[in-house]
């Protein structure tokens, strides 16, 4: 162990370190939940530092190495890190409200979260199948807890349980892959794997990547494999929920596209028709699944299909190019996915219980008239209508699809989100022409209403202003990938 | 073993099964012993002898199981079994066939094995905590994670107990509990 492997990991090892320490805090003040999870975001932002300097810093230009190479910190890393201690700061700023209010406030929801944070930036920091795994673990662990939080209501104990299952079924598949990959290529580093797999694929081989890529797309929930997102998003609490469709996609992505842009370089014919099809298969069932949901919580979660289709189209263009699209678009996607859910939350009724049905924001417009402006805002973003930032990430996308001479992809890509702005518009219908409803209430929460505005303007057109900070740092990280062939 | 393992299906009673199980499970560990894997063989036993033979044993004891009842469906599930055999062995013979022919190749580049001198347990050891420091920690907090789950998920206050709270009788003072009192003859003490 050098001084190296400390420095790199000090993103993680810091937020280890005080999540012990606050789980320490947690045993001895039971009650001090609401503060720990404020506490908590003190060490995501002096993690997040430490990814800005290593993005940053011309001294990491090339990015670095530590403990045997099974762990790299680079711009690639350090970008979707960025991404996900944000959303995960953000989800622990939101979430203490609503959980008081469930009654379901403990003190170790923090401290998972700051776990699970862990979890996510091995993932993206794996260049080891091994390290892959652990971080995958780590993270999946602590997110099927909680999933399950709210212990007293059953659709989070089922949420729970399905998740738990299903991902239990889908590590066990990628640990088959895995293993498959391991055993026809005799080693478990990434760049190794390369080397090894030039030349013609054996069909043992194949089989591994197959089975990886199977795995990694339940991570993600990309269509075939999507179908415990909609139970899961709609019985986990809201807040925890918004917690999924962000920071876990932005790290589970993040690995797929260092799995096949490190290790699987030399094969790019063997993964890239899967990818396309995930990608179109994802894009079609988000689009007609969410077109009959009454529940905007499952409407969100088939939204959040439908954008990874969009996501894996970048991956599928195979080249530096296609992964800083992918990044920027994941950046907007987190703000977008994370704003939307932030709205969901402020739809109570009188007595402050959550209404997540389609009628209930009828007319919303009338007596929340700048509520529903901000989750118009959102909603339209989601579809990528140009106005807002939202089309920026998906003409990304579709550019570099263009580029790799994908053109069908992206032609049925962009007929695909025609039908998906459908349902997205008919939300907005329902709050601005329809009759009201009068269920939403106008009791308010300051922190929902400053953290979904300050989202709200990112995805508007002032998202422009950051195109030039957004744009540079996607290409500095999406250099690390691809770098031979591609 | 195989005698043991043998013994497990044929036993008429549950707990001797398992008994004959966690022979089977020792004689498996000799055997790893044999071929010099020390360390799967200790796993052998503290993994499936302490734990697993160790949980069936409770479980066949606490649960009430007919296992005439069982039995009796065993005629007719003969022919499926029977016929599961039959593919799996013929995978196995397919599988080496394919092995030996030589059109199975695995990977070339295979990590150099230990020497000989170092035992594997000891050069195990090495290797986690030194290569694999990283990896091994973080896998510690897979741990801490799934107790501090479990934790979360099941532990609650149930009413209706009495626990004992060390520090509250610690606490008590000798006023607290005591009184002095004077009654008058024929009146008694109020409580």
């Amino acid at each position: 162990m050098t001084e190296n492997d400390l420095f790199y990991t000090r993103p993680e090892l810091i937020l280890s370190f005080s999540g012990l320490l606050l789980l320490l805090l947690a045993a001895w003040r039971p009650n001090w939940g609401r503060q720990i999870c404020y506490i908590s975001i003190a060490p995501l932002i002096a993690a997040s530092y430490y990814a800005w300097v290593i993005m940053t810093n011309d001294a990491f230009e090339f990015g670095g190495g530590a403990f045997f190479g099974q762990y790299r910190a680079d711009g690639f890393s350090s970008f979707s890190k960025l991404l996900i201690y944000l959303a995960s700061a953000i989800t622990l700023l939101i979430a203490p409200r609503f959980l008081e209010k469930k009654g379901v406030m403990k003190a170790e929801f923090p401290v998972l979260i700051l776990f699970a944070a862990v979890g996510m930036g091995i993932m993206v920091s794996a260049v080891d199948l091994l390290s892959l795994y652990i971080g995958l673990e780590l993270n999946s662990l602590a997110a099927y807890v909680l999933a399950s939080f709210a212990r007293n209501d059953v659709k989070s104990s089922e949420a729970g349980l399905k998740y738990f299952i299903l991902g239990a079924l889908a590590s066990g598949i990628l640990l088959f892959g895995i293993s498959l990959v391991y055993g026809f290529t005799g080693s478990t580093s990434f760049l190794t794997i390369n080397s090894a797999l030039s030349g013609e694929l054996s069909m043992g081989a194949t089989f591994g990547i197959v089975f990886m890529l199977a795995g990694m797309a339940f991570k993600i929930s990309a269509a075939p494999f999507h179908m415990w997102t909609p139970d899961v998003y709609e019985g986990a609490p809201t807040p925890i929920t918004a917690f999924f469709a962000s920071a876990p996609k932005v790290a589970a992505t993040a690995l797929l596209v260092r799995i096949v842009g490190e290790a699987f370089t030399n094969q790019i014919d063997a993964w890239q028709q899967i990818i396309i099809i995930v990608a179109l298969m994802s894009i079609v069932v988000g689009a007609l699944g969410a077109i009959g949901q009454k529940s905007l919580k499952r409407l969100l979660a088939y939204s959040s299909i439908n954008n990874i289709g969009f996501i894996l189209i970048g991956l599928a263009a195979a080249s530096q190019i296609g992964v800083a699209a992918l990044l920027v678009y994941l950046a907007i996607y987190v703000a977008m996915t994370l704003g939307g859910f932030i709205c969901l939350m402020q739809f109570e009724d009188k007595d402050g219980n959550m209404r997540d049905n389609i009628d209930d924001i009828a007319g919303l417009s009338k007596h929340r008239p700048v509520l529903a402006a901000v989750f118009m805002i959102f909603m339209f973003s989601l579809a990528g209508i140009p106005p807002m930032f939202g089309f920026w990430g998906k003409l990304q996308v579709f550019q570099a699809a263009v580029a790799a001479d994908l053109l069908p992809l992206a032609v049925i890509g962009i007929a695909a989100s025609v039908i998906g702005a459908f349902y997205y518009l008919k939300v907005i219908k329902v709050m601005y022409f329809d009759e009201r409803a009068d269920v939403v209430a106008d009791s308010n929460s300051n922190t929902l209403v400053w953290v979904g505005g300050i989202l709200a303007l990112f995805v508007s057109p002032l998202g422009y202003l950051t195109i030039s900070i957004l744009g540079k740092w996607s290409e500095v990280a999406g250099a690390f990938l691809f770098v031979n062939g591609g | 073993m195989i005698a043991s393992a043998a013994l497990v299906i044929f036993s008429r009673n549950p707990v001797h099964s398992v008994l004959w199980l966690i022979l089977a499970f020792f004689n498996a560990a000799g055997l790893m012993v044999l071929v010099g894997a020390e360390f799967i063989a200790m796993l052998l036993v503290i993994v499936y002898v302490g734990a697993v033979a160790v949980l069936f044993l409770f479980v066949v004891m606490m649960l009430d199981i007919d296992f005439a009842e069982l039995r009796a469906g065993f005629m007719n599930n003969l022919p499926l079994g029977l016929l599961l055999a039959i593919i799996l062995i013929c995978e196995l013979v397919l599988g080496l066939g394919a092995m030996r022919a030589g059109s199975v190749q695995l990977g070339t580049d295979i990590a150099n094995a230990t020497p000989t001198t170092v035992p594997n347990i000891e050069a195990m050891g090495q290797l986690l905590y030194s290569k694999y420091l990283f990896l091994f920690e973080a896998a510690g907090l897979i741990l801490v994670v799934s107790m501090v789950g479990a934790i979360v998920l099941t532990n609650r206050r149930r009413g209706g107990t009495r626990p004992q709270r060390i520090s509250d009788q610690v606490k008590r003072r000798p006023e607290d509990a005591t009184r002095n009192e004077s009654p008058e003859v024929g009146k008694g003490v109020s409580l």
